[in-house]
């Protein structure tokens, strides 16, 4: 199977704090990759190392074929990103959002139309072209932004809790889009604090004091523990968490 | 301890639709739950409870006093956690503690008791500020800051919203400690999972209550018959589902799928269409290691079934 | 009690934990005495002006006729006597006195010279070199006309004299100004800021669900930035001493009392931008936009009042800038006592009354 990321020991220091210590793991191509880990643990810090915000102080990465030091420019260019707070402009329209994400990513501008109809009759928004994204519900806010965040088809789309309170039908819908979107190749990469969608991933990642503790299928580490569920799994681990949270 | 009657609050002047109708009652020591996602109109509830706004329509009494009239008894027999993370950021733990006592006329002292489990867990780090600290931190040190004065109840406004999991049953399991005290809390949360760790819960959608009842009585409602199927392959299986003839509803439910079937609790079903039809029907598009059961269903699912009718 | 106390402790704490803002706070002060140190050219019309002819002869009355037939000034006459002058220079009723001596023509038929008194109101330095320099150009052209119509060489010299501010310097005008810019901007600005933060932090709410009293909330907010401010006033009074040589000449507890009570009115409008604001962008905004613009504009430091259209000149009565801009202009640089400031005094405590309570009827008890 392809990789898309590949990390070997890769490490984050502030001071003498270690953030993140010698996180080796692979991804691959179309694969749903949960990453989950308790408050503090050091998702942030990861996850910015490997959008290429943040530079790690030691150990490799590859994202989608490119460096981590060198070619983080690259990297920006194809990768998505969707946070639950600060994805879209509540004061901009549907299609201006559209427009103006896909023009960061330096579409040209038929690309863009052709896209921006695309998109608005996926997400069968056609009539709201024209209204203003804080008049829409949260649930298709969110799936707007998700769209939004793979408009120029990247390689790899990192998701940070993008379920935040959002009802439980509408949150299933959002996870038939991820679903959508993996079976195109994109690579999802999600962090979540519901654990039942830690279940939807192929693999998941538990980190616990800047390490990752457990890296299976969701079975796997359920059949490793001897647990129920992921939840289950999830609390005993991160509970030996010594850190200051 | 709490009423509620025929609450209607509008934002902007009347355009946007926060609560309608909502009425309810919380009874004296009880641990009530408000479920449901952003935007159903829990804060709205919250804060004309804590007489921070005013109701369009309806009334409301906390503790006996009316929330417009008594509004000042009521400020001071209540402990309130806004949803927003809400202390002082560039002051300690330790002065921001101090300051909400003095605030509400008491020490730290005075009422070290009541919060000692769980001021105890963050004392460690009393000199640190309170921008610095993680969210499971935050949450406790703002729990501990709605207590100090002894509040005979306590609302809670998403106390564990984007907490982990390890610091939400710690939560829960303070909660169910102040309780024990004799306290009336009021909680909201967008996490159907901790609807049961609730003596009651409402479930409210778009500012209307949906049911209100014991997690035991809203789960004993649920009107059909509800099955788990598993396989290996849950995202295929979802889809063949979903295809199938006799498929009212369709869900993942973690590693499982959660399915109702058309025809509901009376087992009428179409020939080849109800339960009983879907392994075949599975086994024929390439599904052999499906698995079936009936489950009882859960708050979620309850949930789902009354946002369908 | 206690609660007071310690909500105002707490305010000192925020404001000392954010380094930038304390340096900003005061080091603007010192930017601002810097950036205003420098004078800049306005015209002028209409000047009050004394004339007092002690000699009274057929000169003279060309002569004044001349200067009242320019339309740069405004022309008073009924003052005769010193006193009766300096009196008119301290209340600000005339810029310049033009003095003609005894025996003016004679002096000037008989030995061909005679001496014009002219003295200035200096303590806005631009205004006065302007008029002058009117004043002496008609002079000038009088001269020349003497000379075509006489036999023998005529000529007026007019002496001056510049009262107040003998180097005609810009600071003194500028110095009153900047302490009425910078408590304005710090006391208004910060006080906004600093409510409308708990707005968008949320505390807000908790606050408003305790028992704590409003005023408590609002008395709280405002002690750091009363101090700030009188910690700013000392800094700009002793730089004004030390590098511009700009004491204060009058009483220095006058000086200070009217300034508390500037930035009282300041900080009541800081109050009432703060109940309306929502974000501490906006409140900034309000503040900048509502108070900075108007009070450099309509406080009379940079342009002269007079000078301004009639909308312009009513407008600039509600600027309590502008009356604190005068009692600082009469009480540091001219000297006076409580006796010439009274009315303006009055006028911005009436303002500060009038502000505060309106703040206080509007604070909310409530969220919106």
């Amino acid at each position: 199977m392809e990789t898309v990321i590949t990390t070997d020991k890769l490490t984050k220091r502030f001071g003498s704090f270690v953030a993140a210590s010698e996180l080796s793991f692979e991804v691959h191509r179309g694969e749903i990759f949960g990453f989950l880990g308790a408050n503090g643990a050091g998702k942030t810090t990861a996850m910015r190392m490997l959008c290429g915000l943040l530079t790690p102080s030691s150990g490799k990465a590859r994202i989608a074929g490119f460096d981590i030091y060198h070619e983080t420019e690259k990297i920006k260019r194809n990768i998505g990103y969707m946070s639950q707070k600060f994805s879209l402009y509540d004061d901009l329209t549907v299609s201006e959002n559209i427009r103006f994400y896909a023009g960061i990513y330096g579409m040209s501008i038929p690309a863009i139309k052709q896209k921006t109809k695309e998109l608005l009759e996926e997400l069968q928004l056609v009539n709201e072209a024209k209204t203003l994204v804080r008049e829409l519900p949260l649930g298709w806010k969110q799936k707007l932004a998700f769209s939004v965040s793979i408009v120029h088809d990247p390689e790899i789309v990192f998701l940070d809790e993008p379920t935040g309170g959002v009802d439980p039908v509408t949150r299933r819908q959002f996870w038939d889009l991820i679903y959508a979107a993996a079976d195109k190749g994109v690579t999802i990469f999600v962090t979540t604090h519901y654990m039942d969608e830690a279940e939807y991933c192929n693999r998941v990642s538990i980190m616990v004091d800047g390490v990752i503790a457990a890296l299976d299928s969701p079975a796997g580490l359920k059949h490793q523990y001897g647990n129920q569920s992921m939840e289950d799994v999830f609390y005993e681990l991160a509970r030996k968490a010594k850190r200051g949270e | 301890m709490i009423t509620i009657d025929k609450l209607t609050k509008t934002y902007n002047k009347g355009q946007v639709l926060a609560i309608k109708d909502v009425s309810l009652e919380v009874k004296r020591g009880e641990l009530f739950g408000l479920i449901g996602p952003d935007g159903a109109g829990k804060t709205t509830i919250f804060r004309i409870l804590t007489t921070l706004l005013l109701a369009d329509k309806g009334t409301a009494t906390v503790n006996g006093c009316d929330v417009v009239k008594d509004y000042v008894k009521i400020r001071n027999n209540v402990g309130y956690m806004p949803g927003r993370f809400s202390l002082y950021q560039d002051l300690t733990i330790e002065e921001n503690l101090n300051f909400f006592a003095t605030v509400f006329g008491t020490s730290i002292r005075e009422n070290y008791d009541l919060i000692k489990d769980i001021y105890i867990q963050i004392e460690p780090f009393k000199d640190r500020r309170a921008g610095k600290l993680s969210g499971g931190m935050k949450q406790k040190l703002a729990l501990c800051c709605a207590l100090i004065h002894k509040p005979a109840v306590l609302f809670l406004d998403e106390p564990t919203t984007g907490v982990d999991v390890v610091s939400r049953k710690e939560f829960w399991e303070m909660l169910a400690r102040l309780k024990a005290e004799g306290i009336t809390i009021m909680v909201s949360t967008p996490y159907m999972d901790e609807a049961n760790r609730c003596d009651r819960i409402a479930l409210i959608q778009k500012g209307q209550i949906l049911s209100v009842d014991t997690p035991a009585g809203i789960v004993g409602q649920f009107p059909v018959d509800l099955y788990a199927v598993h396989s290996a392959n849950t995202h295929k299986l979802l889809r063949e589902v979903r295809n199938y003839p006799g498929t009212d509803s369709c869900f993942a439910f973690g590693d499982a799928l959660h399915v109702t079937f058309k025809g509901g609790a009376a087992g009428a079903h179409e020939a080849g269409a109800g339960p009983a039809g879907l392994t075949n029907y599975l086994r024929e598009r390439g599904l052999a290691d499906v698995g079936m059961e009936k489950i009882p269903p859960g708050v979620e699912d309850c949930f789902i079934q009354l946002l369908k009718s | 009690m206690r609660q007071l106390l310690i909500f105002i402790r707490k305010e000192f704490l925020h404001v000392f934990r954010d380094r930038k803002t304390l340096l900003m706070l005061f080091g603007l002060p010192i930017a601002q005495i810097v950036l205003f140190g420098f004078a800049l050219s306005n015209e002028i019309k209409d000047s009050r002006i004394a004339l007092v002819d002690y000699s009274k002869d057929a000169v003279t009355a060309k002569l004044i006729g001349k200067i009242e037939a320019s339309h740069y000034f405004d022309i008073q006459r009924t003052l005769a006597s010193g006193e009766q002058l300096n009196a008119a220079f301290k209340r600000g009723d005339i810029k310049m006195a033009v003095i003609f001596p005894q025996n003016f023509g004679d002096d000037l038929i008989h030995t061909g010279k005679a001496t014009l008194q002219v003295v200035a109101d200096a303590s806005d330095p631009n205004q006065a070199t302007t008029i002058t320099n009117y004043l002496e150009s008609i002079v000038t052209d009088f001269n020349g006309e003497l000379a075509q119509d006489a036999q023998q060489p005529m000529q007026i010299l007019p002496q001056m004299q510049m009262l107040y501010n003998p180097e005609l310097r810009g600071a003194p005008n500028f110095v009153p100004g900047v302490m009425a810019l910078v408590l304005m901007l710090v006391c208004t600005m910060m006080t906004s800021v600093a409510i409308v933060r708990e707005k968008e932090l949320g505390t807000m709410e908790i606050l408003l669900v305790s028992p704590f009293k409003p005023i408590y909330i609002v008395i709280a907010k405002l002690a750091p930035n009363l101090l700030i401010s009188i910690v700013n006033l000392f800094i700009i009074l002793v730089l004004s001493d030390i590098f511009l040589d700009l004491p204060v000449k009058g009483s220095m507890l006058l000086l200070l009392f009217c300034s508390i009570l500037f930035i009282m009115t300041s900080l009541s409008i800081g109050l009432l931008l703060s109940i309306n604001a929502k974000t501490q962008q906006a409140a900034m905004m309000g503040s900048l936009m509502g108070m900075m613009l108007p009070t450099m504009l309509l406080t009379g430091f940079l342009f002269p009042i007079e000078n301004m259209p009639l909308f312009l000149r009513v407008l600039s009565n509600l600027v309590p800038s502008r009356w604190y801009f005068i009692i600082v202009k009469r009480v540091m640089l001219k000297g006076l006592g409580f006796g010439a400031v009274w009315k303006e005094t009055s006028i911005l405590a009436g303002m500060t009354l009038f502000l505060f309570a309106i703040s206080l009827r509007n604070f909310k008890i409530r969220l919106q």
